[in-house]
């Protein structure tokens, strides 16, 4: 579903992505965790193309982004994008919200897709709402809205950027019981994110990033049950995370 | 000071026909509200893109807009003013400026200079608020509209401006009282406006007091009303939750 070959970037002088390489296959469940600056967030944006890279490869479902023919809005709006601040829009009630991308980027007409939007918004526990606005709901409910908003598109693939590290620590079940469903219901993931816990329920593979490459890339069960098989790094980073 | 103050001038005749002087102040307001409002439809307009080319990644619009900005700035309004209605006709083609020289009525081509160097200094202005606007949100906004799939116009047109332009009710409502003040100096160059108006009734009346102090209440009421215009529409937009809008 995702093959990222060989992937570079850089910002200016600065190497942010040295030789990545990986694959997510279809309703796989991938975690990417590393220290601050490492470019875990850096590398998940490149796969929907929020950020060009400079060397490499990315296919999306077929779709090569390093082709320039590529129409990036069209594969963007077929890929599902979470981030750490929900990003939702402000000025548009949480059913609007739902429903701007769904009527503008894919046509759909308003009842079907305030139809979708509301039964998503139902999944993700927050139905009562519909009416309100970003501002008026917890930082742990607008994380859901910002989910339901992605699925809403039918994406392929759903890409996280720490989903959960800037809610209060009550909130973060919450988000994380919805990607957990959501992963149980076969959606192929890329999480970014430090919570080890969600990683041992759901994923499939862990990847360990570390100064703009892939260090660790092997099966969930391998990653945390043969620690003297990891790099230094890897140990190190582990040791700080699994403390808490 | 001994002054004999006489309000009962403004119902006095002018000897041309019924009219009095206060119809004089009358037709003075409707120029002024005619320059202005003009005016501000061109500086919203323009403004408004000039104020998105700055914040587009590209260089080359964005210098353009820089430029301009700059240049209209920075000419002070007088000078500005002069240079449409003296010297720009005079680089007109042919056909266009004679137009604007002999077929249109003085006070037309006097209106048509003012309301363009209004609108085009003023959106200068515009222009800097609209960019302040939209670099004052989150840049997650920009990338949740790109992760969603939508196209840089329309990024901007459904996430971006209605954002931008309800954290910036307040500072344009002050360009848009400007713009009324500003409008008196069509009186130099001959349209009777509300300033031109009152000049002439002092001088015609000898009344200058009562004539300058209409003309201050009327320019203060105009622009209190504009004020509660203003909010009122502030109060519309506003939206429920977010508090960096509306004010509370
Ligand atoms: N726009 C930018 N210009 C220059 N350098 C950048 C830019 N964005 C990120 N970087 C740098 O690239 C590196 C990787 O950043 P990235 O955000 O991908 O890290 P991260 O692993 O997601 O870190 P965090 O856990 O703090 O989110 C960092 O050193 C960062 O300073
Ligand atoms: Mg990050």
């Amino acid at each position: 579903m995702i093959s990222i070959q060989n992937v570079y970037k850089w910002y200016g002088d600065f190497q942010v992505l040295s030789n990545c390489s990986t694959e997510v296959s279809k309703g796989e469940v991938v975690v990417v965790c590393g220290p601050s600056g490492s470019g875990k967030s850096t590398l998940i944006k490149c796969v929907n193309a929020l950020e060009p890279f400079q060397r490499g490869d990315i296919v999306v479902d077929g779709i090569s982004l390093a082709d320039p023919k590529t129409n990036l809005p069209k594969l963007r709006s077929r890929v599902g994008m979470v981030f750490q601040h929900f990003e939702l829009f402000p000025h548009l009630s949480i059913t609007e919200n739902l429903t701007i991308a769904q009527i503008k980027v894919l046509g759909r007409g308003k009842d079907e897709a305030t139809e979708k939007g509301l039964a998503l918004l139902e999944r993700v526990g927050l139905k009562a709402h519909a009416h309100k606005y970003p501002g008026q709901l917890s930082g742990g409910q607008q994380q859901r809205v910002a989910i339901a908003r992605a699925l809403a598109m039918d994406p392929v693939v759903m890409l996280f950027d720490e989903p959960t590290s800037a809610l209060d620590p009550e909130m973060v079940n919450e988000v994380l019981d919805v990607m957990v469903q959501l992963a149980q219901e076969g959606m192929t993931m890329m999480c970014v994110t430090h919570e080890m816990g969600f990683a041992r329920k759901v994923a499939d593979r862990v990847i360990f990033m570390d100064q703009g490459q892939i260090v660790e890339d092997c099966a969930k069960e391998a990653f945390f049950g043969d620690l003297s098989a990891r790099s230094e790094r890897a140990r190190q980073f582990l040791a700080k995370i699994l403390q808490h | 000071m001994n002054y004999n103050w006489d309000w009962g001038v403004f119902f006095r005749s002018t000897g041309i026909g019924e009219e009095t002087y206060l119809d004089w102040f009358v037709a003075g307001l409707g120029w002024t509200i005619a320059v202005a409002l003009a005016g501000w439809i061109i500086a919203l307009l323009l403004g408004t893109l000039l104020g998105i080319l700055r914040t587009v990644p590209n260089r080359w619009l964005a210098g353009i807009a820089t430029c301009y900005v700059e240049i209209f700035r920075n000419v002070p309004l007088l000078v500005q003013l002069f240079l449409w209605y003296f010297l720009v006709p005079d680089l007109l083609p042919e056909p266009l400026e004679l137009w604007f020289k002999q077929d249109l009525s003085p006070a037309t081509s006097a209106y048509l200079s003012v309301v363009v160097c209004l609108g085009l200094f003023t959106a200068a202005r515009v222009c800097e608020q609209v960019r302040t606007g939209i670099q004052a949100l989150p840049r997650g906004q920009l990338a949740a509209g790109h992760a969603l799939g939508f196209r840089l116009p329309q990024i901007y047109k459904d996430i971006l401006l209605p954002q931008a332009f309800r954290i910036i009710i307040p500072p344009l409502t002050s360009e848009f009282l400007n713009i009324f003040k500003n409008s008196s100096v069509a009186s130099l160059i001959g349209l009777m406006e509300l300033l031109a108006q009152t000049k002439q009734a002092a001088e015609f009346t000898a009344n200058l007091f009562e004539a300058f102090t209409l003309a201050t209440l009327i320019y203060f009421t105009l622009n209190m009303g504009l004020m509660l215009l203003m909010r009122l529409v502030e109060k519309k937009v506003a939206v429920p939750g977010l508090i960096a809008v509306g004010g509370k």
